[in-house]
C-alpha cells in the first residue's frame, strides 16, 4: 500500500484518455446516482462515480479498470468541483486504482489470523506462478499485491480477487482458482473447502455444541 | 455566556467559543499547529490536548471541543504535560531534525514548542520517511519531508483564496500535500501559505537562505502595490529591505498580504536611480546634486509650474510638492496620471465607504468595473467571505475568473442607466446594499451613474440596529489616490488641464504612468526612485526614496490615514523626497515653509487635519445625487498583475512570476 502512486500526467497519457466520457449504458447509470443526492450536495457522488469510471475504463481495457488523471479531471467537471478533491478522493482509498492493473487483481491477506494459517503458502503460490508484489505479469493477467485484513479471519487464508472473495485456500485450492480464472471460467466464490458452505464451524462443533439442535440455555452452567 | 473553569480560575466565555479560546482568554497559552483563528478548525495535529471535566478520562483536542457550562479544564496536570510530550514525539517522529539548514529556524512553531513542551529526546531509531519535494511556483519553496500534515494551507487556499488546488494525497504514513500535478499555486494570495505553515515545509522561494530571523530589522510600514493600504512589517538587514510580511489588522488586511505586496522588494536593489542626472544633447548624463540644482536654478519656471504626483508616494511628498508649486504661484497638481477627471468635488463620492469590514456584512453587491481579484487581492477575499455568508454578486465588465462566483451582468456601462430586473430587485430588496466602482468604469460618466444608483437604491441608511450604511464605494488602484485627493492633487479636466496650460516645468513625483510626450514643451524633472518610463522622457532626474526608505503619511482607498516608518535608507545619492523638493524651493529662491520633516508634516496637518489622526477619515456621508447617462465599454486597466508599479516591473521575482504564471513559459528547475 505503501508504495501506490498517481500515474504521471504524460502526453500519450493524455492523447488515450483525453475524450474519455461514459458510455451510453454507465450515462444514465451516472444519472441515476446523482439522483440519489439533494441538489447543491451533487459532490458526494464522486465516489460511486469513481468506481464507475474505473469499472468503465476496466471494460475498455479487459483489465481491472483504473483511473488515468484524464478520467479524474473528466469526473470533477461532471461534479463542477475542484480535481484537487477528486484526487485526494481516489489517492486515498485503496479499491480505487491509480496506476494501470491486470486482468485479475489478486490481493492476499497477510494479517495475523491469515498468516497464522498459512498465508505465507499462499504467497509463495502466487509467486510461483511469475507474480511479484505490486507488479503485474508481463502478460498483463495477474496483479498481485499484499493487503492487511479483509475481515474474513473464520475462513482464513483467504484472497480477493476482483469482486469476489476465496477462502479456506491451500496452495492446491489457489491452483485451481487461478487456474479456473486463466482458462476464463468463474469458480465458485467463498470458501474453497468442499467440506464447507459458508463459516460454520468445520467438522463438528466443539462449542456451544448443545445448540446445535435446539435452543439451550447456558446460563446456569456458567 | 457559559462559565468555565480554567486552572481552577472561574471566568466566563463567549458563547460558541472552544475550550482552546477559553484556556486564551484565561491567559493560558496552548501549543497549537493546525489551529489558526482564520481558518477552518481541522483538529488534526492534537497539540492543544488539555483535561477537560465532565468529559471522558483522557486528554481533549481543546481546539474543536465547544466549551460549555461547568467545564473544568487543567492545562498544566500531568496528564497534559505527558499528552503534549506523546504528541511531540510523534509529530517529530518523521520531522528531520535538519533545523541549522531550515529557513524556518528562528521563527519555527515546531521548534519553539518542542522546546517548550516536547520531552527533549527521541525514542525512535527506526528510518524516517522522506517525501519528494512538490513544485509550488516560483513563490514557494517546499521541503515536503518537513510537513507535520497541519493542512493550514489546504484549507486557505480553498476557504480564504477560493482557488482549490492544494490536496492531502494518500493516506496515513504516506501522505502528502501537493499542489494538483505539481503545478504553480495560481492566484494572487498564494504565497501566504509560507507565513501559515507552522514549520518549514513551505518556505518563501525568494528569500531561501537570505537571513536568519533574529538578524533582521523589524520596521511596520504600509504596502503602496495597491490602494488598500495592507500593513506590513518590512524586515531588513543593513541598507537592504530583505522580505515584507503582512502584519494583523483586522480592518485592513486581516493577516494576509497578495504577492505582489510580499515580493515586490526585491525590486528595490535594481534599476535604482542613485545619482541626479541631466539631459544634455539628448542624453541622460550623471551630475552631481549642485549641478542639478544650479541647472534648475535657470530655469526660472515663474508660476508656469505644474506637477504630477505618481500611484506610490506619501501624503509628506505631495504636500511638500504643493507648496513648492503653491509658492511659485502655480495650482496646478494632479494625480490621476493615467488622465481621469472624475468629479472629486465630493470626496464621500470617491470612496469606499462600506470599509473593508463591512463589505463582508452587505447582502447584495454590484461590482462595476473592476477586476478586484488584481486590483485589490484582500478585497476580493473579502468579497468571497460575504458571498459565504449568503450575498449576491453581480458584475458588470468583461469576464474574469472570480473566486466567488457571481454573475457578469454585462460589459457596458450603460447597464447603470437599465439594470436587469433581478438585478435592480436584489439591491432593493437587500438590508446591506452595496456598489463597488472600480477605476475602469469612473470615467464617461460611469461615476455619476453609479451614484445615481446610490439614490436609486438608498444605499446610505440607517440600518435596523441604529448603525449607519453607507453602500456606495469606490475602488482605487493607487496607494497615493485618497491621499492626494485630500490633498487637492485633482484638477477639474484631469491631467488635461496641466497639459493646456504648457507649463515650463513639470515636477513628476514618480509619475511612471503619464504619457510624457503631451509635455514634449516642457522640463520634466523627476523625483524617482526607479529607471521606469518617466525617466527616460525626464530632462532632470532627482533620485528619491522608495516607499521603504522613508517615513510617511499613506491614506488607503477606504479614507484610512496609517503611518509607515523608515526602514532602511535610500541607495547612493538618493534622498528622502521631501528634502528635495524643499531643495528645490532654495533654487526656485522661494520659500516653502518648513526646514525639517516634523515642519512639513505639521503644515500638512494644519492644512488638512484629517491626515494627522490614525484611522479612518470623515468624509460625510451625503453623497452627490449624480445622473446622467453613461456608455462605453469597460476595459480592465491592470494587464499584468505582477508588473504594475516600476518596482514590480524591476523585481526579478514578479517577472518570472509574470513570464510564468501569466504568460504560461516554463523554467527548468535547478537540479538540486
Amino acid at each position: 500500500m505503501a508504495d501506490r502512486f498517481i500515474e504521471p500526467d504524460t502526453p500519450e497519457l493524455r492523447a488515450r484518455w483525453g475524450n474519455f466520457a461514459w458510455t451510453e449504458a454507465n450515462a444514465a447509470k451516472a444519472k441515476d446516482i446523482l439522483s440519489r443526492y439533494p441538489d447543491g450536495r451533487q459532490r458526494s457522488a464522486v465516489m460511486p462515480f469513481l468506481d464507475l469510471a474505473q469499472r468503465q475504463v476496466g471494460a475498455e481495457l479487459n483489465t481491472q479498470g483504473w483511473l488515468p488523471i484524464p478520467v479524474m479531471e473528466f469526473i470533477a467537471a461532471e461534479l463542477a468541483m475542484p480535481v484537487i478533491r477528486v484526487v485526494e478522493v481516489a489517492s486515498f482509498y485503496t479499491m480505487y486504482n491509480i496506476a494501470p492493473i491486470g486482468r485479475f487483481h489478486v490481493q492476499v491477506c497477510g494479517t495475523t489470523p491469515c498468516m497464522l494459517r498459512g498465508s505465507d503458502d499462499i504467497i509463495e503460490t502466487c509467486k510461483s506462478r511469475g507474480m511479484k508484489k505490486g507488479h503485474t505479469t508481463a502478460d498483463g493477467m495477474w496483479s498481485f499485491t499484499e493487503v492487511e485484513c479483509m475481515g474474513n479471519c473464520a475462513s482464513a487464508p483467504m484472497v480477493q480477487i476482483n469482486d469476489d472473495n476465496f477462502e479456506d485456500l491451500t496452495p492446491e485450492r489457489m491452483n485451481a482458482v487461478l487456474d479456473a480464472l486463466a482458462r476464463g471460467e468463474s469458480p465458485k466464490a467463498g470458501t474453497q473447502d468442499p467440506a464447507r458452505h459458508t463459516v460454520e464451524p468445520v467438522g463438528e462443533p466443539t462449542n456451544l455444541a448443545a445448540m446445535v439442535s435446539a435452543n439451550h440455555d447456558y446460563r446456569s452452567e456458567w | 455566556m457559559p462559565k468555565v473553569k480554567v486552572d481552577g480560575v472561574e471566568l466566563e466565555v463567549p458563547a460558541g467559543a472552544t475550550v482552546l479560546q477559553a484556556c486564551e482568554l484565561a491567559g493560558k497559552e496552548i501549543p497549537r499547529f493546525c489551529y489558526h483563528e482564520r481558518l477552518s478548525i481541522a483538529g488534526n495535529c492534537r497539540m492543544c490536548l488539555v483535561e477537560v471535566k465532565p468529559g471522558p478520562p483522557k486528554p481533549q483536542a481543546s481546539c474543536a471541543l465547544p466549551a460549555t457550562e461547568g467545564q473544568e479544564i487543567r492545562t498544566d496536570s500531568e496528564m497534559v504535560k505527558k499528552a503534549r510530550e506523546g504528541v511531540m514525539e510523534f509529530l517529530l517522529i518523521n520531522h528531520p531534525l535538519d533545523c541549522p539548514i531550515c529557513d524556518q529556524g528562528g521563527e519555527c512553531d515546531l521548534q519553539d514548542q518542542s522546546v517548550a513542551y516536547g520531552r527533549g529526546g527521541s525514542r525512535y531509531h527506526e528510518h524516517k520517511r522522506a517525501v519528494t519535494e512538490k513544485y509550488m511556483g516560483p513563490l514557494i519553496k517546499t521541503q515536503m519531508t518537513r510537513c507535520i500534515h497541519c493542512t493550514r494551507c489546504v484549507r486557505f487556499s480553498e476557504e480564504v483564496a477560493g482557488v482549490d488546488e492544494i490536496g492531502a494525497l494518500y493516506r496515513g504514513e504516506s501522505m502528502q500535500i501537493t499542489t494538483y500535478l505539481e503545478r504553480a499555486a495560481h492566484h494572487e494570495m498564494s504565497a501566504n501559505v509560507i507565513d501559515l505553515c507552522p514549520v518549514g515545509a513551505l518556505t518563501s522561494r525568494p528569500y531561501a537562505f537570505e537571513a536568519r530571523p533574529w538578524e533582521l530589522k523589524k520596521t511596520l510600514g504600509i504596502d503602496v502595490s495597491d490602494a488598500t493600504g495592507a500593513n506590513i512589517r518590512i524586515d531588513s538587514r543593513g541598507r537592504e529591505v530583505l522580505r515584507a510580511l503582512p502584519r494583523n489588522n483586522d480592518d485592513v488586511n486581516e493577516e494576509w498580504i497578495s504577492d505582489k505586496a510580499r515580493y515586490q522588494v526585491d525590486g528595490l536593489v535594481r534599476r535604482r536611480l542613485d545619482k541626479p542626472f541631466l539631459r544634455r544633447d539628448g542624453k541622460l548624463v550623471q551630475v552631481s546634486w549642485n549641478d542639478a540644482f544650479a541647472a534648475i536654478a535657470t530655469l526660472n519656471p515663474g508660476n508656469s509650474i505644474a506637477a504630477v504626483a505618481g500611484d506610490m508616494v506619501d501624503c509628506e511628498t505631495m504636500f511638500a510638492a504643493k507648496a513648492l508649486v503653491g509658492a511659485l504661484g502655480s495650482t496646478l497638481i494632479e494625480g490621476r496620471q493615467t488622465g481621469m477627471d472624475y468629479d472629486t468635488s465630493s470626496l464621500s463620492a470617491v470612496n469606499f465607504n462600506t470599509t473593508f469590514n463591512g463589505i463582508e456584512t452587505a447582502d447584495a453587491i454590484l461590482v462595476v468595473g473592476s477586476m478586484v481579484r488584481w486590483e485589490a487581492p484582500s478585497v476580493n477575499v473579502r468579497l468571497r467571505k460575504a458571498v459565504k455568508r449568503g450575498a449576491k454578486v453581480f458584475l458588470i465588465g468583461p469576464e474574469w475568473e472570480t473566486t466567488f462566483g457571481g454573475e457578469f451582468i454585462g460589459e457596458d456601462l450603460s447597464l447603470l442607466g437599465g439594470l436587469p430586473q433581478h438585478v435592480a430587485d436584489a439591491l432593493s430588496g437587500a438590508k446591506r446594499p452595496a456598489v463597488i466602482v472600480g477605476g475602469a468604469a469612473l470615467g464617461r460618466g460611469g461615476l455619476e451613474a453609479a451614484l445615481a444608483l446610490s439614490g436609486q437604491f438608498n444605499l446610505v441608511r440607517e440600518l435596523e440596529d441604529g448603525s449607519a450604511w453607507n453602500g456606495f464605494n469606490v475602488l482605487h488602484m493607487a496607494a497615493s489616490r485618497m491621499g492626494g485627493l485630500m490633498l487637492g492633487f485633482a484638477q477639474k479636466g484631469g491631467i488635461a488641464d496641466l497639459v493646456a496650460a504648457k507649463p515650463k516645468v513639470l515636477i513628476s513625483l514618480g509619475a511612471d504612468e503619464v504619457d510624457y510626450a503631451k509635455f514634449a514643451d516642457s522640463m520634466i524633472v523627476y523625483i524617482g526612485h526607479h529607471g521606469d518610463k518617466a525617466a527616460h522622457a525626464a530632462d532632470v532626474i532627482l533620485p528619491a526614496s522608495a516607499y521603504t526608505e522613508k517615513a510617511g503619511t499613506y491614506v488607503n482607498t477606504e479614507g484610512r490615514v496609517q503611518f509607515a516608518d523608515k526602514a532602511v535608507f535610500a541607495p547612493g545619492d538618493a534622498r528622502e523626497d521631501w528634502t528635495i523638493l524643499r531643495a528645490l524651493a532654495d533654487a526656485f529662491g522661494v520659500s516653502v515653509g518648513f526646514d525639517s520633516f516634523d515642519a512639513l508634516r505639521d503644515a500638512m496637518i494644519a492644512a488638512v487635519p484629517a491626515l494627522g489622526v490614525e484611522g479612518l477619515a470623515d468624509y460625510g456621508s451625503a453623497l452627490p445625487a449624480g445622473g446622467g447617462s453613461a456608455s462605453g465599454a469597460i476595459a480592465y486597466p491592470i494587464k499584468d498583475f505582477y508588473m504594475t508599479n516600476p518596482i514590480a516591473r524591476a523585481s526579478a521575482t514578479m517577472q518570472r512570476c509574470s513570464a510564468e504564471l501569466l504568460h504560461g513559459e516554463e523554467f527548468a528547475e535547478a537540479a538540486e
